[in-house]
């Protein structure tokens, strides 16, 4: 029985019990004892086992014809009667279902009908076949099968029949011939003396003609059986065994046999007859007796070596001369290939040899061990007392990493390498602006200033003594520079004077002039860096710090207004910038409160969540699952949407936020104000005043609730409340 | 046939007592009607449960097997079993005939102050102190709730069952409607803890009492409020509220010994029932008569609406 389930991708049929996939690591199973394993026959019936040597599997009850009730011969019927009339039996009649299952002697399965079968004679099958039947093992042993041809025809070739397709067409939809085509290589037109050609075409095929698609041969695949390599073709049988030249070489890897070629139309003759000789069948009047009916193969019929032999005489081995050798490299004799695949032609060209360079000679006294430089890890230090060891650590500055103590020769300008050397510095002007006339340069600067490009080009090398007293910010580094710029876009204008991030806590005298850059970074001064820096500290140091400042205050730059109301502070954080999102619940909740007090029960004090009841709840109260298909039960795990936009609504440091948010929420902000004040018309006249607590949002109910601006609010509020906090904006 | 039609009745008010039950089990902490109203069920402190013929006011049954005071108690709606829940945190299914424990569920955390069957009897519902309201099925072996609902932020005091919903009320001033139908939770804000909640027998609205001293009337579907009614006293006991059969009348414990009952659409009080001296701890309604059962100490008592109990 095929067992092919359909739901499956794959269509696999499977045969017995399916191993349990094995689990690597796990423990071993223990194998099942023998009285605990049990045989079931089809019927779920448990079987008896006996031992295979002392009769199988125990039959009927205890071995018996019995039952558990008893056994009672079938009453005797005779049939005398019947005699006459023969009964016809067939073999099925003896058989039972064992026989009669998938393997057993007479399976009754799933087989494509005789009707259905194409056995018709094609000629391009055949060709494929006997193409195949060439490389099998036994030649020619589709010959029984090309013998007997049942005269019917399949039903598919009756069917191609009956839609007009004929022996020797191909299958397919009609077609126009072509054109016999030229091509045209390039990008010339054809010659005008083609048309006379297609002219001749339309002759044999007008336009109202279509023709039958070409037969195609059917591709034959078929698998590599041995473990010989491609190519291999196997000792032919009728060489081996009856070929008669015992001079003849065999070559296992000749390229095509000569009934392959017969059969691909090479028509080579072959002067070899086939057939069983000797004399056990007698010697015909027109054959020769054969001497070799007793075929004893020789080893020197075959190679013993890959290539070919050496030209002339075979005296010399790899130690021929130069001209052997040589010849032998350069000829495209491709014998020693054997047989070339097919599809394959030998190149034209060698391949280009590649060029290998040999390692470089290492010098001779080189020897290939690295050495590391000590440093000092203060943590694993245990002779130096803590004092020293903090210190140590905190003298170098814990933002800077990555920059040495001590620069190197090329980290230094040409300045300060002439002030390492105690040169004089250069007479003549040290810069290309000092070349300039005057007003050139202040254009140039004025240029320079307006577009205030990050990689400004124009900082050349000062001379020390210059950067050290003048202490502008034209000695700053190119790649520093934009880095300030970048940290003033992004502290510029910023208000909040919550300073979470200090950097340089340890130094107090360091973080305090840190401080001072940032306030005057929000004050959008360009020369903050230089001004907050120590004027009495080394030129190095101030580098440094200047260096140190602007990372840190790219780093810790604030977070855009927007981004920070999403996230909420930790409670235990003793700063007062608390977050509005935890107020705007409390103010739900009071804004209930007061709904509640005003006995306005409704949309204010209701709200409505989806909530999954259990499928066997549902199932128990006989009621169809409301979500049919969800794996929740229970609330859905955001209960309340914290993060509507209307908590946006009282963000107040909101300006360095990109434009495009400002305008979602100046709109929100003017829907809240008409939304007011209409809540304003509405409650004035019926609430004269009710001591409620300062609600500081809006209530997420409003927000919940879909209403258009100028409907009817249920907003029970204090105004005056309201209006003083949300004005500022 | 011409007849003219009855005159209606004027709405009856139970305010002639019928009987009065020593139940002889403590306190008792809540008495109930069964489904058809021929039986009660009182919750005694002294951790039994007791079945009384309301008509002749004869013990029928008690079962026993709490560990601790019954709080609540509902009958199945074949009369065949009966759960109860107890201060010892479990929610136990009776069997009416033998008296056996059928299944003892454990699982809350408090104890249990509240348990209603469903329709079918197919799920116990019990809330407890602990703020959760857990599904038990009766129908499999399974010993664990089929789901807990733990959305309120406090003590669940009481809940009701009608169809295809659940109202709970909660300590936190939450009355809480689960439409299992729907799958939605509606939430309505009280803001005063919620002692006792009911549904009309229409089925259109809820009733809640909270600690306010104030009975409110709500609009299931909306949640406006219909109606408010105040006078008695519910400062700091779980008293028992509820409606009349035909929805004409609120009535509600008072920890003032009486019981009062207001008319639902006026809001006027039409009865103030003096029951006794203590607090009057539960009442129950009878589900088609004019009948009703309030408990006051060790007492139940059984109110008509004339003397000879016919009504």
């Amino acid at each position: 029985i095929m067992a092919s389930d359909s739901d499956s991708d794959e269509d696999f049929v499977t045969y017995g019990t399916p191993l349990e996939p094995l689990e690597e690591g796990g423990p071993l199973k223990k194998p099942v004892p023998l009285h605990d394993q049990t045989v079931k026959d089809e019927k779920g019936r448990y079987k008896r086992f006996h031992g295979a040597f002392t009769g199988g599997f125990s039959a009927g009850y205890f071995n018996t014809v019995g039952s558990k009730e008893g056994w009672a011969p079938s009453a005797f019927v005779s049939s005398r009667q019947q005699k006459a009339e023969k009964h016809h039996a067939r073999p099925e009649d003896f058989m039972d279902e064992e026989d009669f299952s998938e393997h057993g002697i007479a399976p009754r399965e799933i087989t494509t009908s005789q009707e259905f079968s194409s056995s018709r004679r094609d000629e391009a099958g055949e060709k494929a076949r006997a193409i195949s039947a060439q490389a099998a093992l036994i030649p020619g042993d589709t010959l029984l099968e090309e013998l007997i041809a049942p005269a019917r025809s399949s039903i598919g070739v009756e069917l191609l029949m009956k839609m007009g397709w004929k022996e020797g067409q191909g299958v397919g939809p009609r077609v126009k011939r072509k054109h016999e085509s030229c091509k045209v290589y390039g990008c010339t037109l054809p010659p005008a003396g083609s048309e006379e050609s297609e002219d001749d075409d339309e002759e044999f095929a007008p336009e109202n003609v279509t023709f039958a698609p070409k037969d195609v041969t059917p591709v034959d695949f078929n698998p590599r059986l041995g473990v010989q390599g491609l190519g291999y073709r196997g000792l032919d049988p009728s060489l081996a065994l009856l070929g008669h030249g015992t001079a003849e070489h065999i070559d296992l890897f000749k390229p095509q046999s000569e009934t392959r070629n017969r059969l691909f139309g090479d028509t080579k003759s072959s002067s070899r007859r086939g057939g069983v000789v000797g004399q056990a069948f007698g010697v015909g009047a027109l054959e020769d007796d054969d001497e070799d009916v007793y075929h004893r193969d020789s080893m020197s019929r075959y190679d013993t070596i890959l290539g070919e032999e050496e030209p002339g005489d075979s005296l010399y081995g790899w130690t021929a001369p130069q001209q052997y050798t040589k010849k032998k490299v350069r000829s495209k004799d491709a014998s020693y290939l054997g047989k070339i695949l097919e599809g394959f032609t030998l190149a034209q060209k060698p391949l280009e040899e590649k060029t290998i360079f040999p390692p470089p000679c290492l010098p001779r006294d080189y020897r290939p061990v690295h050495h590391f430089r000590p440093s000092v890890d203060v943590s694993h230090l245990s002779g130096v007392s803590p004092a020293l060891a903090e210190a140590l650590r905190v003298s170098k500055g814990h933002m800077v990493k990555e920059e040495p103590q001590q620069a190197g020769r090329h980290q230094l300008d040409s300045g300060q390498r002439r002030a390492l050397l105690g040169e004089d510095t250069l007479q003549g002007p040290s810069s290309v602006m000092e070349l300039l006339r005057p007003e050139d340069r202040q254009r140039l600067l004025s240029f320079r200033n307006s577009s205030n490009p990050p990689s400004a080009k124009t900082s050349t090398p000062v001379s020390g003594h210059a950067s050290q007293t003048s202490g502008k910010s034209a000695q700053v580094l190119p790649a520093s520079s934009g880095l300030q710029q970048e940290a003033l876009a992004a502290w510029r204008g910023i208000q909040t004077s919550s300073q979470t991030f200090k950097p340089f806590e340890k130094n107090p005298s360091k973080q305090a002039r840190y401080e001072l850059y940032l306030s005057r970074l929000k004050q959008g001064d360009n020369d903050a860096l230089e001004q907050s820096l120590d004027p009495g500290m080394t030129e190095w140091e101030r580098s440094r710090e200047r260096e140190e400042f602007v990372r840190a205050s790219i780093l810790y730059r604030p977070t855009s207004s927007s981004l920070s109301s999403r996230f909420t502070r930790a409670k235990d954080q003793e700063d007062d910038d608390s977050v509005e999102v935890s107020q705007d619940q409390e103010g739900d909740l009071d804004d209930k409160q007061s709904a509640v007090k005003m006995k306005m029960f409704g949309k204010l004090t209701r709200e409505t969540f989806e909530w999954y009841p259990d499928k066997l709840l549902c199932k128990r109260f006989n009621v169809p699952d409301p979500y049919p298909g969800s794996g929740i039960v229970g609330l859905p795990k955001v209960k309340r949407d914290k993060f509507s936009v209307f908590n946006f609504l009282t963000v107040t440091e909101s300006r360095e936020a990109a434009g495009n948010f400002i305008h979602t929420q100046e709109a929100l902000k003017s829907f809240n104000r008409q939304l007011l004040s209409a809540a304003r018309n509405q409650t004035e006249t019926k609430v004269e005043h009710t001591p409620t607590p300062a609600l500081p949002a809006l209530p997420a109910s409003i927000s919940s609730s879909d209403q258009a601006p100028g409907s009817k609010p249920e907003v029970v509020e204090e105004p005056s409340v309201q209006t003083s906090r949300r004005g500022s904006p | 046939m011409a007849f003219p039609q009855p005159r209606p009745q004027a709405p009856q008010i139970p305010q002639h007592l019928l009987r009065t039950i020593d139940c002889q089990q403590g306190a008792v902490r809540a008495v109930r009607f069964n489904i058809d109203g021929n039986y009660l069920l009182s919750c005694g402190s002294d951790k039994s449960l007791k079945l009384w013929s309301t008509s002749r006011g004869t013990l029928l049954k008690t079962y026993s097997g709490h560990g601790y005071e019954v709080l609540d108690a509902d009958g199945s709606y074949d009369n065949s079993q009966i759960c109860s829940c107890s201060s010892d945190k479990t929610v136990i299914l009776w069997d009416v005939a033998t008296g056996q424990v059928t299944r003892k569920l454990r699982g809350h955390a408090g104890k249990v102050n509240c348990v209603q069957f469903n329709e079918e009897a197919t799920v116990i519902l019990s809330g407890s102190i602990d703020g959760t309201v857990r599904c038990w099925d009766t129908r499999s072996r399974r010993y664990e709730p089929i789901q807990v609902l733990d959305e309120a932020r406090d003590g669940i005091s009481s809940l009701k069952v009608a169809q295809h919903e659940l109202l709970t009320g909660s300590v936190d001033g939450r009355v809480r409607r689960y439409d299992l139908r729907m799958g939605q939770l509606h939430v309505d804000f009280i803001s005063s803890p919620i002692t006792c909640v009911c549904f009309s027998q229409d089925g259109q609205c809820t009733l809640s009492s909270s600690l306010d001293s104030t009975l409110r009337l709500l609009d299931k579907s909306t949640g406006e409020m219909l109606g408010e009614y105040t006078g008695h006293k519910m400062k700091g006991y779980k008293l028992d509220c509820c409606l009349s059969s035909k929805d004409t009348h609120v009535l509600s414990c008072s920890e003032d010994g009486h019981v009062y009952c207001w008319d639902l659409v006026e809001g006027s009080l039409s009865l103030k029932l003096p029951v006794g001296k203590a607090v009057v701890q539960s009442l129950s309604f009878h589900p088609t008569e004019t009948r009703l059962l309030t408990a006051m100490e060790g007492r139940v008592q059984v109110w008509g609406a004339d003397e000879k109990g016919s009504a």
